[in-house]
C-alpha cells in the first residue's frame, strides 16, 4: 500500500507532471513564474486547493453522482464545488489566518478557474483511485506544479538575462524555454516504476 | 424519474447547499473593515514602494487608522496626498520634505578604469563577488544596474558607467539604495542649494587618485572652507551634515576634484 502511494506521489511529480507532461495549467505557469516568490506562493495555494478539492469532489462523485447514473454531470458539478470551496476557503483564511490570506493574496481567487484543479479531480476518478490514493495523487500533482514553477522561474531568469534575437523576444522565447524544460522531464519516464515496482 | 429533471434537481440542490454554506460563512466570519482604510488606500499613490516603512499602500493605510501612524509618510504622493489623508483622518498634515535618491559616485568611464574584463551575469551583486568588482575603485558604483532593476518608477539608469537618478521621476522610496551592494545610493532631503559628496572611497588620497580622478582624497579643504562646520572628513572621505549645511556652496568651489555637487542643480 505504502509503496503504491509513494509510486503515485512521485509519478505525479516527475513523470506525469501536470504542467510539463500533461500541459495543464500553462496560464499560471507562464504568467506567475517571473518571480520566484510569487511562483512559490501560487504553487502552494494550488497544492492546498487541489487536495481540498479532491477531498470534496471524490465523495460527491462516488456517493451522489454515480448512484444516480449522473457521471456526465461531473464537469459542471466539480466546477461548482471548486468555486464554492475556494470562496469558503477565502473567508476562513481571512478570518482565522490573515497572514496566510495576505501572502496568498490574489492567487487564491485565480485558482477558482485553474484547469489543473479540475484536471486532478477528474483524472483521479478516471484512474479509479480510492479516496486515499486520490488525496496522495492531488498532493503529488501540487508538489509537481511547485517543482515546475520553481525550475521554470530559474530558467526564465536566465532567459531574461540572455541576448535574445529580436523576433524571439518576450513570449516566444519563453515558450521555447518551456518546451525545453518539458522535454527534460520526459527523461524521467519509467524511473518511478523502476524504483517502486508499481 | 425523468433523468433530465433529476440532473437539474441534483445540480440545483448542490448549488443551493453551497450558497447556504457561503452565506453562513460570510456572516459568521465577517471581518469588520474600517471604511477609512479603504478611503486612504484610494488616495495613496498606489505604487506599493514601501518608502513609508510598511508592506505596501494598504498596509500603510491600515497602520494610519489603527496605530495612528503619521499621515505624511507617503513620499510618492507628496504633500497633496498627506493633506488628503489628513482630511479623512481629521488631523493636521505636518510638513513633508521631498526625499530623492542620490548616487554618491562620480566615477564615470573617463574618470576611472576597469581592473579586469567581466563577462558574467549582468548584476552588481555578482560582479562584486569577484575581487570586489571589476572597477579600479572598490567603493564606487559598479554600473551593472541592480538599482535600475529595483526601481519601480523607472527613475534610475546607468549613464556612462554610473547610475544616474531621474530627479523628476524619483520619489525617494529607497528601493535602489537597498539594492546597491556597495551602498553608493543614499536618500537625501531634496534641497535646491545643499551639496553632497559624490564619492565613497575610504582609501588614502594617493591610492584613491590611482583608482579614480573623481575620488575624494581627504584633503580637508572643504571642511576648512565650511563656515558652519557641517563637513567632517573621516576615513579619508568628506561627509556633509545636511542638517547643519546652509547651502552657501563654498565647499563646492573649494573641492580640487570637483565631486562636491548639488544634485538638484544637475
Amino acid at each position: 500500500m505504502a509503496m503504491k502511494l509513494a509510486a503515485i506521489f512521485f509519478t505525479m511529480i516527475l513523470v506525469d507532471n501536470y504542467v510539463l507532461a500533461k500541459f495543464l495549467g500553462i496560464c499560471p505557469f507562464l504568467g506567475v513564474s517571473k518571480k520566484l516568490d510569487s511562483a512559490v506562493g501560487m504553487s502552494l495555494a494550488v497544492t492546498f486547493v487541489m487536495v481540498l478539492a479532491t477531498a470534496a469532489t471524490w465523495p460527491i462523485q462516488i456517493y451522489i453522482l454515480n448512484p444516480f447514473g449522473m457521471e456526465y454531470l461531473q464537469t459542471i458539478v466539480f466546477i461548482l464545488i471548486i468555486a464554492i470551496l475556494v470562496q469558503l476557503l477565502e473567508n476562513i483564511l481571512k478570518k482565522y489566518i490573515p497572514t496566510l490570506y495576505k501572502s496568498l493574496g490574489v492567487y487564491l481567487p485565480l485558482i477558482t478557474t485553474n484547469c489543473t484543479i479540475l484536471g486532478v479531480t477528474i483524472l483521479n476518478l478516471d484512474n479509479g483511485y480510492n479516496f486515499i490514493e486520490s488525496i496522495v495523487c492531488a498532493a503529488g500533482a501540487g508538489i509537481g506544479f511547485l517543482v515546475a514553477m520553481v525550475i521554470f522561474s530559474g530558467v526564465r531568469r536566465r532567459v531574461e538575462e540572455a541576448n535574445v534575437p529580436k523576433c524571439f523576444e518576450g513570449l516566444p522565447i519563453t515558450l521555447v524555454a518551456a518546451a525545453m524544460t518539458s522535454l527534460s522531464f520526459m527523461g524521467f519516464g519509467g524511473i518511478v516504476e523502476a524504483i517502486f515496482g508499481a | 424519474m425523468n433523468p433530465i429533471l433529476l440532473a437539474v434537481i441534483i445540480v440545483t440542490v448542490i448549488g443551493v447547499i453551497g450558497a447556504v454554506i457561503l452565506v453562513a460563512a460570510s456572516i459568521l466570519m465577517y471581518v469588520p473593515v474600517d471604511e477609512r482604510v479603504e478611503q486612504i488606500t484610494g488616495v495613496l499613490a498606489g505604487a506599493n514602494c514601501g518608502a513609508c516603512g510598511c508592506a505596501g499602500c494598504a498596509d500603510y493605510a491600515k497602520s494610519i487608522v489603527e496605530d495612528g501612524a503619521p499621515v505624511n509618510k507617503c513620499t510618492p504622493g507628496g504633500a497633496a496626498c498627506a493633506a488628503a489623508i489628513a482630511q479623512i483622518m481629521g488631523v493636521e498634515a505636518g510638513a513633508t520634505v521631498a526625499m530623492k535618491a542620490v548616487v554618491g559616485c562620480a566615477g564615470t568611464c573617463e574618470k576611472t578604469s576597469k581592473k579586469y574584463e567581466y563577462a558574467g551575469l549582468s548584476s552588481c551583486q555578482a560582479v562584486k563577488g569577484l575581487y570586489g568588482g571589476d572597477g579600479m575603485c572598490k567603493y564606487g558604483c559598479l554600473g551593472y544596474g541592480d538599482c535600475v532593476a529595483a526601481c519601480p518608477f523607472d527613475a534610475i539608469h546607468i549613464v556612462d558607467g554610473v547610475a544616474k537618478v531621474d530627479r523628476e521621476k524619483c520619489v525617494g522610496c529607497g528601493a535602489c539604495a537597498s539594492a546597491c551592494p556597495n551602498a553608493v545610493i543614499s536618500i537625501v532631503p531634496e534641497h535646491k542649494r545643499k551639496p553632497v559628496v559624490l564619492c565613497q572611497n575610504k582609501d588614502k588620497g594617493a591610492d584613491t587618485r590611482k583608482a579614480c580622478t573623481a575620488g575624494c582624497i581627504g584633503c580637508m579643504k572643504c571642511a576648512k572652507a565650511c563656515p558652519k562646520e557641517a563637513i567632517t572628513v573621516e576615513n579619508n572621505l568628506a561627509f556633509i551634515d545636511q542638517d547643519k549645511c546652509v547651502g552657501c556652496q563654498l565647499c563646492v568651489k573649494e573641492c580640487p576634484v570637483g565631486i562636491i555637487r548639488v544634485p538638484a542643480a544637475e
